[in-house]
This record gives C-alpha cells, structure tokens and sequence, in this order.
C-alpha cells in the first residue's frame, strides 16, 4: 500500500526533497543551562500573574529551581527513563517540574487539570507512574480519592506547589514542591557537579515527553515525543516564522496539550523568549492585553469566543458604532483579501484602509489584546473560513497550522502572504507530505514520534518506514497548498454522490455567537443532513433578556419556540453557503450543553461522534422520521448518589422546503415547521 | 517561592475552643417595645455560630450592640482577647471596638460604590494605619512601605475570596453577590478577631449562596476566624453552623448544636407559624 501511494510534494516553494533546518543536538534541560549561562539575572524567563503584579523569574532562577527540584526528585528515588506526572493549570512550577525530571533523564506526563478521576486514573496506571506533582487541593482530592480506592497502585509521592487548604490532609505520600527544593538544595550543595553531569548525559533522541492524544475514539494514547522531536518541529517552525528574544508569550492553554508544549518548551528554549503565566482563568483576556504578545497559538474554541465576544459587543453597542465597525469591516474585509495571496491593494482601498483602522479596526484588535500580534495560529481543529476572514479583517495575521501530536503538533502551516482560509498551507521545512490511494494524508519529518508507550499494536498501525498515517482524509489543491477533508472516517458522502466532511457544516453553523457546538449527521442510507446544536447559554440568554423572554434553565430557553426560529435563521443563512446535498434540513436543539466530563467531548473539546451517536440515537432516528418532537430521559444523578429521571420533550424543527432542492428518488421531504 | 499566604487573617491569638464573646442578660428597649429582653450567648473562638429567629425577633438589635451603634439598658457584653485581657462592648464606642477586631458586615451594602474593589478592601485596613494625615499625604518614605504592606495583605484577601477579575472596577458596577463578597472581604482585611455577618446571603440565588456558604466556611476552616452570623435560610445554617442560638420577640428560645436545636418544639411552633401559642407564651 505505502508502494502505492503517490508522492506529493506538498512543500511547492521548496525543492522536492525540503531541506532540513539545522536542529541543536542538545535536550531541553541542555538547552535551558545555556540560556542560564548567557541571559543570568539580566533577562525575565518566566513571569507569573500574582497579587495583581507579575512577578518574575530570571533565566538564572528558572534554571536554579530546575536544578534544586530534580536532585530534590532524586534524593526521594526519581530514576533514569522514570516519567513524572504534571496535573496542574499552568504556572512556574508545571515548567520547572517538567525540566527538572527531563533533566534526570526522565520523562513528562502532563494531564489536563479538568480532568475526573477516572482519567487521571487511566493515564497514571497505563504509564506506571510513581511521581506526580499536582497544584492545588483540587488535584490533590483526586489523587487521594483514587489512593483510598486503591487505585493508584504505582504512585508513591505527590508532590503539590500551592499548600492553601492541605495543612490539615496528613497522607503520607503527600509533599510539598518547596520541601523537595530544599531537600535538593542540600543534596546540590553537598555533592556539587552531580546535576551537570545528569544534565551531560541526555540524548537527543531520549524521550521528553509523553503526550495524550486527543482521543476522539476511545481512551486517550500516550505519544513518545523525544527531545529531537520536539527541537527540529521548534527550529522549522521558527525557521519560516522567526520568534524574538524580546517577543512575549501567554502561557494560558494546558501544558498538556502538544501546541502549548511546542511554544513554550520546544520554540521558547531555543529562541530565549519569556513565558507569562494568567493569574487565573477569569482574568486571561485582562492579562492577555497587559502582556501584548507577539505570537500566539489557539485552538478555534479561542478564536470563535473572541469573535463572539466581538459580535456581542457590537450588538449592544449604539447606532452609530455599530455603522463605523460595520464600514471598518467591510474595508478591512477588501483590504485583506487583496492581500492574502501577496497582492497588493489598490491606493484607493489603502487610503480608505487607513482611515478604517483608526475608527473601527485598531480600537476592536486592543480590545482584544491583539494589538501587537505578529503571527498567531490555530491548530488542534479545523476552523471555519468566515471566523478566519474576520481576524485577517480586523488585521490579525491569522494562520492554520496542521499537525497531530505525533508529529508533535504541526507539519504544514500557512506562509505569510500565502494564505488561503480553506486550505492548511505547506510544509513546514523538512517535512514531506503525500496523499495516499485511498486519500489519507501521510506525514514523514524527524518531528515523527517515537511511538506510543506501552501499546505497539497502535504503534504499528500509524507508523509505516518512518511515515506517520494520519487518518485524515485530504487533497492538494492547484496552488500546491494541503487541504484537509476531515478525520476520514468521518466524510460522508450525500445520496447525490458529494463527498462532505461533518466538520465543515459544523463551522459553518457555529459561526453564529448563539450557537456553542453543533453535530451533524447524514450520509449512508440517510436521505438528507440533520444537525443537533447546542445553544450558547450566554449569548441567547442576553438576546432571550432583550427579547423579553422569561426562561429558567439551560434546558427551558433551549426548547422556546423563539429561540428555535432565531437559530432556524442561522441555518438557513448557513445553508446558502453549503452545497445542495451538504445542507441542513432538520434540526434540534440539545437540551444540554455537550461536556468532555460526559466524555461527550474531548479534553481538548472536540466532538466524539461515535459515542454521540450511540448515547443519543432516539434523538437522530426521530431526526430522520416524521415526527415533530422527540421525548428523551433524562437521568440526573447527585452528588450522594440518588438518581431522578425525568422526560424532556425536544422540538425538531424542518428547514422550510422551499429554499431547497426538490426530493430526489421519492424519498419524502419533511416539510412545513414544528 | 511557597505559595502558602504570609499573612494570618485571624485577628485572635485566642486558643481554638476558649470562650471569646460573652453576652449576659442583655436588654434593650425602644419605646414599649422590647427588643431584646434578658438575651444571653456565649460564643466560643473558632465556631461559626449562628442567630436564627422570625422577623423582628431581635437579631440585628444583638449585633449592632455587639458592634458599639446601640447602647444596651441593661447587661453586659465581654470580649475575651488573647492577652488574657477583657473588654466591655457595651461601654466602648463603635471605633474603639473595631480596634479589637470584631469586624462587621451590614444586611444592605454598605461599600463606598463609586470607589473600586481594591480602594474598598483596603479601607478595611484602617485600623492599623499607623501614620498620620500629613506624613500620608507626602506618601514617599515610611508611608509608602506601609501601603505596600497593607495592600500585600488585601491581594491576599482578594485571591481568598477570588475576587481577582474585578480588582479595580468600581463596586457599584458589581453583580449583588459580587457585591456582598467584596463586604466579606473588607471585613476580612480587619484580620478581624471575630466577624458578624447580617444575613450575607440575603436576596441572593441559589448559586450566589452556595458560593458565599462555601466563602464562609473557608474564612472558619481555614483562616480559623470566629464567625456570627444572622441567616434566614435554615438550609445554609444547619449545614455550615457548629451552634446555633434561637430568638423570638427578644428572647433566647432555644440553642446548640443545629440538630438540636431544629428539633427543638419552641422552635419548631415559632418557625410554623402557631402564631397564638408563641403569643400566649410572652404575654
């Protein structure tokens, strides 16, 4: 099959064969000794939001703690080759505990601090881990939960970085972050040398880090990255989009996820740029504007709330703001589009341009703490094109990164000046891309991983002669640029013979502010595309106050006539956009909001349609028949354990025949509205 | 680099379990009408310990005598400080009482609206501003360390009570609840001794006074600062109060444990309303 499939080169500025960027042949911990050893006290490498002023870490304090938390780790066992779990929202200590055991020669494990129990259970049982530093009480509660379980058969010491309401817990695996550093700083002290010479002995192609994948379909697997992984993906990176020394980064998504790990491990210790850590999840968006960074990087869960944020404001805003950011957007639209593919505008468009981004364009951008921004991505997720047109409107440049955690995040990306919203871009260097027989996009770099840990049967599957096999259904298109379909076991194809991707409609529907998650479905032996959408509570509870439209529960405003035509709006809207075979025709509001703790999503919230599509199959099959409204149960289970099941009723509402197509093979068009 | 706070918001050097608030035989009147007759109440450092009773029942009269702003007929009331010295509340005047650390909360607002949260709190630290009107006016030198001081120990009040995304927005432009953490909070820059609470859950949802519940419990458990605490919601005081002490038309009816007491039968008649049995009871 490998033999068969072709060769494309997907990189079209470079040569065939795209040349490698040099790569450091060093590790992380190597590398962060270096910058010790030339920035000292004089520049910050952490910064840390706490009572109300950052407050910082030098380059020489950075590597000061890594030093005494390892030989801490070590006086209480920490071993070569040993992982060390990180649970915990980002801060200081997460870093400094992952360099420390890098340092040793171990490996990282971050989890995601939402995660329950039995997540975290998952992860530290299949790795084995004996170490975990977790932050707070809250992560503490459920390490000692699962101990008085006895589930945490391999864990032998915790260590937590924020005492605040643990003086009275007495479990004596537990320690704190500080007491280890003081404990290493003995051990530093009286054998001197030990922890360079620990330092000396890594290996680049030892691993750093053990990274979750998302897992869409089933428990989450845990990649092998090594340190060459993740420095050669950082040197590509940089080597087409340079990072500065002086450039400042915000450090808010989970350190778990690779795309955080990337930017603020592997690019941050090789460009020497400083990482500033939000005071709390509450006050990002003030702390993003106070820092002003100059690159960032979100998922477009990010991206699709500022622009919400925006529309909202805009809403509530007077006639005439309203009017001037509408005209601002306009023009910022024209301008952008000009430009994208390194065109140049018109001096007619510029002048008009610059008068745009004085009254409407530059005012929304420092609202959002983008005023500095050079580059920022997003990755994870496909993001939809008109959240995309918005940024480059407002002069935000925008760009699609595409990777898998495998490949230790990204191995295509837009070029400045190149950048097309429905595409993903080019390769980065050193990464080759081919479209094998059956579509699948197939990825070879030295960012490719080292394989899963503990699960070779997987192994097997994604890795073939150093090709990494994504999954992912895709083509390229005429301008040499990657365009990826979907996950491609996901395209569907519509009884018209269209190949559709779920996804795409998704994006088209979130696109509206109220409309927080919405799933698709169709293809196979159904007749048309239906879509279950989940409202934005915030959103359509403002409009609902405005309206005059009493409502109790999340559940309540959901199911409001009213709120049903306001989203029927939307879709109809959305459907303009589709092609004929892709558009929605029936719809349903969930009476829920969809949860990665129901495991309906994942962490890194994307959908899990297989088991969506199992848990709510009375409502699809009433979203396929002639019905009018679907009555589900609802079961409720509290804290002590009792358990209330009620009915809920849920409208389905049909799209108005008349926009659409005529029914193909007889099959019956639902028509009129619920 | 320890993340433990370094301030102790406990005003009492009290130990846990000593005796700390003592009112005996307490009597006001307005008028002909009795507003608080014969009431006595012992409140011991580090409980949470709450004043339950209907409408006009006197429980507001007893904190605001606790506090200096009514001067009772009759009784006395006796603060306990961990010096092994005593205090008469009854005599002292509402500022001389704050100086010993019983800081109070109101059953409406009472924040400055127009000035931001931090300004807010950090009023609460005036008590223990050392430096007069002039020195503090010329700001440089000792004035400007102690502020510094003072506002280390507010940040921490803030991070306490997660009040963080609304640090220097004005008070007035709060959501109610908000509103009535930020009261909390300038009672707690007090390192307040003992704290009384009127009715702080008061007009809030459901939601809002689980929150404020959950504060409440966190200012007892952690900081281990002695809580009153007037609340109409029976819910809230049964679960959160270790005792908890009745008063209907100004006396004492009933007090305890909350187990006790909520199966007490004069408690139980005041609170389901056999209006002619409590009403022959006083006559």
């Amino acid at each position: 099959m490998t033999d068969a499939a072709v060769a494309v080169a997907v990189a079209a500025a470079q040569a065939p064969t795209a040349p490698e960027v040099p790569t450091p042949e060093a590790t992380l911990p190597q590398l962060l000794r270096e910058l010790a050893a030339r920035h000292g006290d004089r520049r910050h490498a952490l910064r840390e939001k706490r009572y109300g002023i950052w407050q910082p870490h030098t380059w020489a304090d950075y590597q000061g703690r890594v030093r005494s938390f390892a030989c801490g780790l070590a006086a209480m066992g920490f071993e070569r080759g040993e992982t060390l779990a990180i649970l915990g929202d980002n801060r200081p200590e997460w870093v400094i505990a992952e360099l420390a055991a890098q340092s040793l020669g171990g490996r990282s494990l971050g989890l995601y601090p939402e995660g329950i129990v039995e997540e975290v259970e998952h992860v530290l049982a299949h790795a084995q881990v004996q170490f975990v530093v977790a932050e707070d009480q809250e992560q503490v509660d459920k390490l000692v939960e699962l101990e008085h379980a006895g589930r945490l058969p391999t864990v032998e010491h915790v260590v937590f970085y924020d005492p605040r309401g643990l003086e009275r817990y007495e479990h004596p695996f537990l320690i704190g972050f500080t007491e280890v550093e003081a404990r290493g700083r003995g051990e530093d002290g009286e054998h001197p040398g030990w922890w360079e010479e620990q330092v000396d002995r890594g290996r680049p192609d030892d691993v750093a880090i053990l990274c979750t994948t998302s897992g869409t379909t089933g428990k989450p697997k845990l990649a092998m990255l090594s340190h060459r992984n993740l420095l050669s993906m950082g040197a590509s990176l940089m080597s087409i989009d340079p990072i500065e020394t002086d450039d400042e980064f915000l450090s808010f998504l989970p350190l778990a996820w690779i795309g955080e790990q990337m930017i603020a491990m592997a690019c941050a210790l090789q460009a020497g740029f400083a990482l500033n850590f939000p005071e709390s999840a509450a006050t990002q968006q003030a702390d993003l504007r106070e820092i002003g960074p100059r690159v960032m990087f979100s998922p477009p869960r990010i991206w699709e709330s500022l622009l919400s944020q925006v529309q909202v404001r805009v809403g509530d805003a007077g006639w005439a703001k309203r009017r001037a950011f509408e005209w601002g957007i306009g023009v910022g639209r024209r301008y952008a589009t000009a430009r994208l593919r390194g065109g140049k505008p018109s001096a007619g468009l510029s002048a008009l341009h610059l008068l745009a981004e004085f009254v409407a364009l530059r005012p929304v951008r420092e609202q959002l703490g983008l005023t500095r921004i050079r580059r920022a991505y997003t990755g994870g997720a496909p993001l939809g094109p008109d959240v995309f047109e918005f940024f480059h409107a407002i002069g935000v440049n925008l760009k699609q990164i595409y990777g898998q955690t495998e490949i230790c995040g990204i191995a295509v990306i837009h070029r400045d000046g190149d950048v097309k919203f429905n595409t993903v871009g080019t390769g980065i260097p050193g990464t080759e891309a081919r479209i094998a027989d059956d579509g699948e996009i197939q990825l070879r770099s030295p960012a490719v991983f080292q394989g899963y840990d503990r699960n070779d049967e997987a192994t097997v599957e994604a890795l073939h002669d150093g090709w990494l096999h994504t999954g992912d259904a895709g083509y390229v298109d005429e301008d040499g640029h990657l365009v990826v379909i979907d996950r491609a076991k996901d395209v569907l194809e519509a009884p018209d013979g269209t190949r559709f991707s779920p996804a795409f409609v998704e994006n088209k529907l979130k696109f509206s502010p109220n409309v927080m998650e919405a799933v698709s479905f169709g293809g196979g032996d159904r007749p048309y595309v239906a879509a279950m959408i989940c409202i934005d509570a915030d959103n359509v509870g403002t409009w609902a106050e405005r309206e005059h439209l009493g409502y109790t529960t999340y559940t309540d405003l959901a199911q409001k006539p009213e709120v049903y035509d306001l989203i029927a709006e939307y879709v109809s809207r959305a459907n303009e956009d589709l092609p004929d075979g892709a558009r929605v025709r029936r719809f349903v509001l969930l009476h829920k909001q969809l949860d990665a703790d129901d495991e309906e999503m994942t962490r890194t919230r994307k959908v899990r349609r297989g088991l969506i599509g199992r848990r709510y199959d009375d409502i699809i099959e009433a979203l396929y028949a002639d019905v009018d409204d679907v009555t589900i149960r609802n079961v409720v289970t509290y804290q002590d354990g009792t358990r209330v099941e009620r009915p809920i009723t849920l409208r389905i509402r049909s799209m108005d025949g008349s926009e659409t197509a005529e029914p193909r093979d007889g099959k019956p068009q639902p028509g009129g509205s619920a | 680099m320890s993340r433990a706070y370094r301030h102790n918001l406990n005003g009492s050097t009290l130990e846990r379990g000593a005796p700390q608030l003592d009112a005996r035989n307490v009597e006001i009147a307005f008028g002909g009408v009795r507003a608080l007759d014969d009431v006595s109440l012992q409140v011991q450092q580090g409980e949470i310990h709450a004043i339950i009773g209907p409408n006009g029942a006197g429980k507001t009269s007893l904190l605001n005598c606790t506090s200096g702003l009514y001067r009772p007929q009759r009784g006395s009331i006796v603060l306990h400080t961990g010096d092994g010295k005593q205090h008469e509340l009854t005599k002292a005047r509402p500022a001389r009482i704050a100086r010993w650390r019983v800081a109070r909360s109101f059953q409406n607002i009472e924040l400055f609206k127009h000035m931001t949260v931090l300004e807010n709190l950090l009023l609460g630290r005036h008590v223990h501003m050392r430096h007069g009107v002039l020195r503090s006016l010329a700001w440089f030198g000792p004035a400007r360390s102690q502020e510094m001081k003072h506002r280390e120990l507010v940040e921490e009040v803030v991070d306490f009570l997660e009040i963080e995304p609304v640090r220097t927005k004005p008070v007035g432009t709060l959501a109610y609840g908000l509103q009535k953490r930020v009261e909390l909070g300038r009672a707690l820059c007090m390192q307040p001794a003992i704290l009384l609470l009127d009715e702080p859950m008061a007009g809030m949802n459901a939601e809002e006074k689980e929150d404020m519940a959950r504060y409440i419990l966190d200012v007892n458990e952690l900081a281990g600062v002695t809580v009153v605490l007037i609340e109409h919601d029976m819910g809230v005081v049964m679960d959160i109060s270790h005792r908890v002490t009745v008063l209907d038309f100004g006396k004492v009816i009933a007090h305890g444990p909350p187990a006790e007491v909520s199966r007490h039968p004069d408690v139980i008649r005041a609170y389901l309303g056999e209006a002619h049995a409590v009403v022959e009871a006083d006559a």
